[in-house]
């Protein structure tokens, strides 16, 4: 479990985040979503320790982590795996490199034991066969399971996904998401989801997090996002005709 | 402008700190010092030919025409001011000016593109130090490496001198390598070029990484960093001639 508490942030004249609390739960998807420049992104970065925050604390497990020392904090790292937007492959590398490179960094296991974990995680994201391909020249889909690959070869504690699906087509973002919360739950990870994605918050929601403005405006989960009254949440969920569609046919 | 200079000092400052760490890892140390020394090193070993072959046979020829007006001063003395020029200057600061260009460039490039791919941001959330990891072995290669294509450079520089000199009947080859020889001194004329190489290899590697690892923004800015990386480099490079000559030979 990982708690936020009272979280501020600015940048210069910039308030950004302004006293943030949340619980973020083991073994649940918890999605943060908001518009853009509700500070999502500052908010995930800040939780991950590469912003320090201006207010409040951070909670891994209990262990805060604005009292870990240098070398604890090293540790917790290796316990945490990030998903980026953009997947940030490391483009020299190929796929089974990228994949096995945290094994190769912080871990003792011997080379039959790697292989064995990148083969483990290649077949449980279905990446099989593309070992040896370099990011540039597998699709963004395949990207991002590499990205997820990579992020739990380690087996860690704590996901961190931003943005997973951006980018990705409908049916591509939904495999996406499927993966991410059938991980979850295989891994009894937290794990924490920065989207814009009204699909991913139906489809694998577990604790929604609805943030505006630096503040957190609502809480609550998948089923409960449609029934919101919160006007914020509302002005949020229902902005595209489709789901103008669907609140109709719900209220009948 | 003065405080962006200083606040540049002393965030390259913090940066070299970070480079300068115990590598998580020896043997992908390694590895990677290897795979940067064949990217910066070998292969700028072509370009560091043509280079020196051409500015040795250069320097011959306007040696030749200054000194060959004079009936008094015997020939051999064209091939020892060209070791002069070659192994004082031209070998260590001319090639190392080039090499800021090609390795500067390739640097800032790299560790820019890194940045904001996210990259780097990914290294960080391993718990990866990734200005040791990114940084330290292209250093490190750079250090170990320009002084051998220093060295290379005034072997080259002065076969080419001798070559052109006799090609052009400017002076006779034989009479090249005497001249060479005459008065020459290990210390002055080699170890001082290579103590100039090491200082000018440290800035390279380092003023190129601090400029690319430093991006914000994105394809443009990579681009901007790669000028700058040269521009300061050469810069500094010049600066470090100017300071480094007075002190090794005064």
């Amino acid at each position: 479990m990982i708690q936020a508490k009272g979280i501020h942030k600015s940048f210069a004249a910039n308030h950004v985040l302004k006293g943030v609390d949340v619980d973020f739960y083991q073994g649940k998807v918890n999605l943060i979503i908001g518009s853009s420049g509700s500070g999502k992104t500052v908010f995930l970065k800040t939780i991950l320790g590469l912003h320090e925050p201006d207010g409040g604390s951070i909670v891994y497990d209990g262990e805060f982590l604005g009292d870990m020392t240098k070398s604890r904090r090293k540790l917790l790292r290796q316990e945490i795996g990030m998903v980026f937007q953009g997947g940030a492959l490391f483009d020299s590398m190929t796929v089974a490199q990228n994949i096995r490179f945290p094994l190769d960094m912080f871990s003792n296991m011997l080379e039959k034991e790697k292989e064995e974990r990148v083969k483990f995680v290649m077949d449980r994201v279905r990446l099989e066969g593309a070992d040896h391909k370099f990011p540039s020249e597998i699709s963004g889909g395949m990207q991002k399971r590499v990205s997820i690959a990579r992020a739990i070869s380690m087996s860690p504690k704590y996901l961190f996904c931003d943005e997973p699906n951006s980018g990705l087509d409908p049916e591509t973002a939904i495999v996406i998401d499927q993966l991410i919360h059938e991980l979850t739950g295989e891994f009894n990870m937290t794990t924490i989801v920065n989207t814009h994605d009204m699909n991913s918050v139906l489809e694998v929601g577990d604790h929604v997090i609805f943030m505006k403005q630096g503040h957190k405006v609502w809480e609550g989960t998948n089923s409960e996002v449609l029934s919101s009254t919160n006007a914020d949440v509302e002005d949020y969920v229902f902005k595209s005709k489709l789901f103008k569609q669907v609140r109709q046919a719900l209220r009948k | 402008m003065i405080t962006n200079f200083f606040e540049g000092i002393g965030a390259y400052a913090v940066l070299m700190t970070k480079v300068f760490r115990r590598p998580d890892r020896w043997r992908i140390f390694f590895k990677s010092l290897v795979q940067e020394i064949n990217l910066l090193g070998l292969d700028s070993i072509g370009i560091v030919i043509i280079l020196s072959v051409f500015m040795g046979a250069i320097v011959t020829i306007q040696t030749a025409f200054q000194l060959s007006d004079d009936p008094l001063i015997p020939t051999y003395y064209i091939a020892m001011a060209t070791r002069e020029s070659i192994t004082l200057e031209f070998s260590p600061t001319v090639v190392s000016l080039i090499l800021a260009g090609k390795v500067g460039s390739n640097i800032a490039s790299s560790l820019g593109t890194m940045r904001v791919s996210e990259q780097i941001d990914a290294l960080e959330v391993m718990g990866v130090n990734s200005a040791s990891y990114l940084i330290l072995p292209k250093i490190v290669a750079q250090l170990l490496f320009n002084p051998v294509l220093i060295i290379m450079s005034m072997f080259l520089g002065l076969w080419g001198g001798a070559m052109a000199g006799d090609l052009l009947g400017l002076i006779a080859f034989s009479e090249s390598i005497s001249g060479y020889r005459l008065e020459f001194i290990l210390f002055e004329n080699v170890f001082y070029g290579l103590i100039k190489s090491v200082a000018y290899a440290f800035i390279i590697g380092s003023v190129s990484a601090y400029c690319g690892y430093t991006v914000k923004g994105g394809a443009v800015e990579v681009g901007v960093a790669s000028t700058n990386a040269v521009v300061r480099s050469c810069l500094a490079i010049i600066l470090s001639n100017y300071v480094l000559t007075d002190l090794l030979l005064n």
